[in-house]
């Protein structure tokens, strides 16, 4: 290159970078260190990163017993997994009649995706929870999923993906006698796979942080998703017990933080969706 | 207008070698091409003359000063890209203002809006826009000052980034494949016209291409490189017909250049096929060597009287001219392209003929691929023989 | 085509092949409706009715359990705007909004410009930086929660240790709604950041060699001449793209402050939770929620208009 960054600029850059990231690390930094700390080092007057003792165990343990943290934990799996295929399973094949197939309505059709996707989802928190307070699913797993189930972002993103797919590919699918609804899931879908990595991870991580829904419909313990079940173990710990409570915390964070080191890209790109939307 | 001097240039980018040793001369106000495939390191020599690129070693000089430690900006030299490289959000009047709004203007007259009311910037200002409207009309964009480069066609953004090259007035002109993305129709006319502004202006022109049409149609003189290195450095005509190296005969010429893998016969002569070529080839005996002919230096004829003989595969008429494609002897050799001049004979695949070489003597080439001499002495007494 | 069709006289019409296209389309059509039923469906249950629905409910006085509703026309919305704290809730997301997003889009930028400006260390500082984003919220406001602790808190004992007196973070009704917006910033900074590196990465670096033949004197004057020109509509998307979601502040709220102390924390999304998941006065709930409505549509809107404009500076 023709600039030729010199010592000294490498030295700044790298300066203020790092004292960005003390920023950005620093509250999970203080969440580790204080999961590992017995609770006399958590009340200290001073700064101390590094127990002398550690707690780790008993921290541990506390906060996978104290607290159905692994139920919780598992609700979120249940949850997000079960959105996320419904939602593969309702807008696949309605992004490939937008994209492929000619139809009366077809332009309406896209116009009213267009609209939906306008509409934030606390918008109409009121309405659903009446309806679904009318038909008596409130508090249930269904409470949780049935509002996602239908992404208008995941047709457009994946109605944007089709019209990229070449029409030979299908023409030739139907060549060969596959029908309609056989080309959406032998055809399109294995195609899609990449634009879905993305999508999945958006979704996966919208839903497994989602903490204003759940809060609204939930009650029963043993339907806490994460993020509501290390809000309710704090309500219970409140300012007492932080280490536990730390480590509840590292635990809830940790899938997704794990699986975004080991593919930073894919969910780099997936999370950069959340703009589009 | 400076000469520029490039000396033992090297360039390395990890483990590869894009340049080993480049020297090369150009003289003040010529016009110079670098031509070579893709890869041969003529982008990144005018890179590293532009400076922005720096050599692993060796030295430029331009002028006579050496300019290898100061910056792009203050080595005088202007650049146009492949891709025109011009501000999208400036117009076009702006876009060839920048390379006198830099220089002239110092960083508080630069300031959006505010600049403007600062101590002297109008009548610099004034001065720039004169210049600006100056070269606009010379290059017959005047007109379009206002625009924006992406309301422009191809042609009209190549005009801009020569207007904005030439608006300085700078000691040489540095040119990467700037022809390279318009249409083939306006290739040739921008050819011309950009031979027609290197007359005009005077001023040393550095030119890239791969193209070896625009090499030949436009240059003082041509360096042909491949592989990092320079091949020949010679005027069109020379390295057209007197190539150095087979490398440079196959590169230059369109038809590419015939060429036949022969052994010198302990008489000087040449065994290629099953025939015989009466040259006197400057190799030892038993030496294998390449023979080489361009398609209009031979001609079709009898085949009995012929230094070649075979059998046509393939004629393409070209309406002025036909290229009778002749396929000599059974090995798996590409058919031989003569160039002949449309004369009603009709030319029937299959058809037996010869190949006439003693018009003009061939090129031959060593194991080396360097070019060896031809002794002609016998050669025109036995082919008619 | 249109030529040869009026040469042929008479033909007689509709070839096989046609008949044939016209079974063809229509099959495709009736797959296209079956296709798209579930989706059709689902979408005006639980997008389009919802919407009107809250638009409805707005102009009455529906409690959530209440056995009747009556139109009561533009009430809600007079009691609205003639709540205090109505006011202050929108004042103050007003504040968050003011302060996140600037604060959020000029890190996101500065960062992304020194991550692209060396070689070393790119992924890592990527990485650092997105973590806020990816981390869910809820888990890291409790964190942030016990770093503000105010006796055993990281930022009081950092403090401390260059002299200046503790604060109470979350119940200071004067530093709350900051603190807030400054956890905002944290959590934004990354997502802006990734969005600003897209941009940078596809400034063409032809442009940069341009600027330099034609003399840009120093760095600064580089970025003014190629830098920020081309990342001009990368960085307005980026503006409305934080307006929107600091727009949507709710989850440290909730877990924080609770809008409080004594409403210095009140946010519009927080009273509406209030309002229609507290109080359950669903038609008071549906009014907040068409104001909070009407900005997100704008700020879209905008976004909208954006996008659209793929192909910039034409």
């Amino acid at each position: 290159m023709s600039a030729r960054p010199t010592l000294g600029f490498a030295i700044l850059r790298h300066a203020l970078l790092l004292l960005g990231a003390a920023f950005m690390l620093a509250p999970f930094v203080w969440m580790i260190s204080t999961s590992l700390k017995p609770s006399t080092e958590i009340f200290l007057d001073h700064v101390r990163l590094w127990p002398d003792q550690l707690a780790v165990v008993e921290n541990y343990t506390a906060a996978f017993t104290k607290a159905p943290l692994l139920w919780f934990l598992l609700n979120g799996v249940i949850v997000t997994i079960s959105i996320f295929a419904l939602q593969v399973l309702v807008a696949l094949p309605c992004a490939y009649a937008l994209s492929k197939l000619r139809f009366k309505g077809k332009q309406a059709l896209f116009a009213v995706v267009l609209l939906c996707l306008l509409i934030p989802p606390h918008a109409i928190s009121v309405p659903l929870f009446l309806l679904f307070h009318q038909i008596g699913i409130l508090d249930s797993y269904a409470a949780l999923v049935v509002p996602f189930i239908i992404s208008v972002f995941g047709i457009f993103l994946m109605r944007q993906f089709f019209m990229t797919v070449p029409d030979d590919l299908i023409d030739a699918a139907r060549m060969d006698g596959i029908s309609e609804f056989g080309i959406v899931w032998r055809v399109m879908l294995p195609t899609a796979i990449p634009a879905l990595t993305a999508f999945g991870i958006f979704s996966v991580v919208a839903h497994w942080n989602d903490y204003f829904w759940p809060l609204i419909v939930i009650n029963s313990e043993h339907l806490l998703t994460p993020p509501l079940g290390v809000a309710a173990f704090r309500n219970q710990e409140a300012g007492t017990d932080f280490g536990p409570l730390m480590a509840a915390a590292t635990i809830v964070i940790a899938p997704l933080v794990i699986a975004f080191l080991m593919a930073q890209r894919r969910f780099i790109e997936g999370i950069a969706l959340t703009g589009m939307k | 207008m400076a000469g520029i001097d490039i000396d033992g240039i090297t360039k390395n980018f990890g483990r590869t070698e894009v340049l080993r040793r480049v020297d090369l001369d150009i003289r003040a106000g010529e016009f110079m091409t670098l031509v070579g495939p893709s890869g041969c390191g003529k982008s990144t020599l005018l890179r590293i003359v532009a400076g922005l690129e720096l050599q692993s070693s060796g030295s430029v000089r331009i002028a006579d000063t050496p300019v290898d430690s100061l910056r792009p900006r203050d080595r005088d030299l202007a650049m146009v890209f492949q891709s025109y490289a011009l501000y999208p959000h400036l117009t076009v009047g702006e876009n060839i203002a920048v390379p006198l709004r830099m220089r002239r203007l110092k960083g508080h007259q630069r300031w959006p809006y505010l600049g403007a009311f600062m101590p002297g910037a109008r009548g610099i200002e004034r001065a720039i826009a004169a210049e600006v409207e100056a070269v606009a009309a010379m290059l017959d964009i005047g007109h379009l000052l206002a625009r924006k480069p992406g309301q422009l066609s191809g042609g009209q953004r190549q005009r801009v980034a020569l207007g904005r090259a030439m608006v300085r007035h700078p000691k040489a002109f540095l040119m990467d494949e700037p022809l390279s993305n318009l249409d083939a129709k306006l290739r040739v006319h921008m050819r011309a016209e950009i031979a027609q502004l290197h007359r005009r202006l005077g001023t040393t022109f550095i030119y890239v291409t791969h193209d070896q049409a625009e090499a030949m149609t436009m240059s003082d003189r041509i360096a042909v490189m491949m592989d990092g290195a320079v091949l020949q450095v010679a005027s069109p005509d020379t390295v057209y017909n007197d190539p150095t190296d087979i490398r440079v005969a196959e590169f230059i010429g369109s038809p590419k250049i015939n060429v036949l893998p022969a052994i010198v016969r302990p008489d000087g002569g040449l065994a290629v096929e099953d025939s015989v070529i009466p040259v006197e080839a400057a190799a030892p005996p038993g030496d294998p060597v390449k023979l080489a002919f361009r398609p209009e230096h031979a001609l079709l004829a009898d085949p009995a009287q012929a230094a070649l003989r075979g059998r046509i595969a393939h004629v393409e008429n070209l309406g002025s001219d036909i290229l009778v494609h002749v396929r000599v002897g059974e090995s798996g050799q590409p058919p031989l392209v003569v160039r002949t001049a449309p004369n009603g004979h009709r030319h029937e695949i299959g058809e037996k003929i010869g190949i006439d070489l003693s018009s003009r003597p061939p090129l031959l080439f060593g194991r080396d691929g360097k070019r060896i001499g031809v002794g002609a002495a016998r050669r025109r007494e036995v082919a008619h023989g | 085509m249109v030529d040869h069709a009026l040469d042929r006289p008479l033909t007689v019409s509709t070839p096989v092949s046609d008949r044939m296209g016209r079974w063809v389309r229509l099959r495709q059509a009736m797959a296209a409706y079956a296709l798209c039923t579930p989706a059709v469906v689902l979408m005006l249950a639980l997008l389009v009715g919802p919407i009107l629905a809250v638009m409805a409910l707005s102009v009455t006085d529906y409690q959530l359990g209440a056995k009747s509703l009556a139109f009561i026309g533009l009430e809600n919305y007079a009691e609205m705007f003639g709540d205090r704290v109505f006011w202050i809730s929108l004042t103050n997301t007003m504040i968050y909004v003011a302060i996140v997003v600037p604060g959020s889009v000029l890190l996101g930028l500065g960062v992304a410009l020194l991550i692209e400006a060396g070689d070393s260390g790119k992924t890592f500082y990527r990485a650092v930086f997105f973590l806020p984003v990816m981390a869910t919220l809820i888990a890291m406001a409790i964190v942030w929660e016990f770093m503000l602790h105010p006796q055993f808190g990281l930022v009081n004992l950092l403090l401390k240790l260059v002299g200046i007196a503790p604060q109470n973070w979350l119940t200071d009704g004067d530093l709350a709604l900051y603190v807030l917006a400054t956890i905002g910033i944290w959590q934004a900074v990354g997502f802006n950041m990734v969005l600003f590196l897209a941009g940078i990465v596809s400034i063409p670096r032809f442009l940069y060699d341009a600027a330099e033949m034609d003399g840009v004197p120093s760095a600064w004057e580089r970025f003014r001449l190629v830098t920020w020109p081309m990342l001009g509509p990368v960085t307005l998307f980026v503006v409305v793209i934080t307006s929107i979601r600091s727009f949507q502040v709710f989850d440290t709220v909730h877990v924080l402050t609770k809008g409080g102390p004594n409403k210095a924390t009140e946010v519009l999304l927080y009273s509406m939770y209030a309002e229609g998941f507290e109080f359950f006065r669903s038609g008071y709930a549906a009014a907040i929620t068409v104001i909070f409505l009407v900005f997100v549509l704008l700020l879209t809107v905008v976004k909208t208009q954006l996008l659209d404009k793929k192909v910039h500076y034409q």
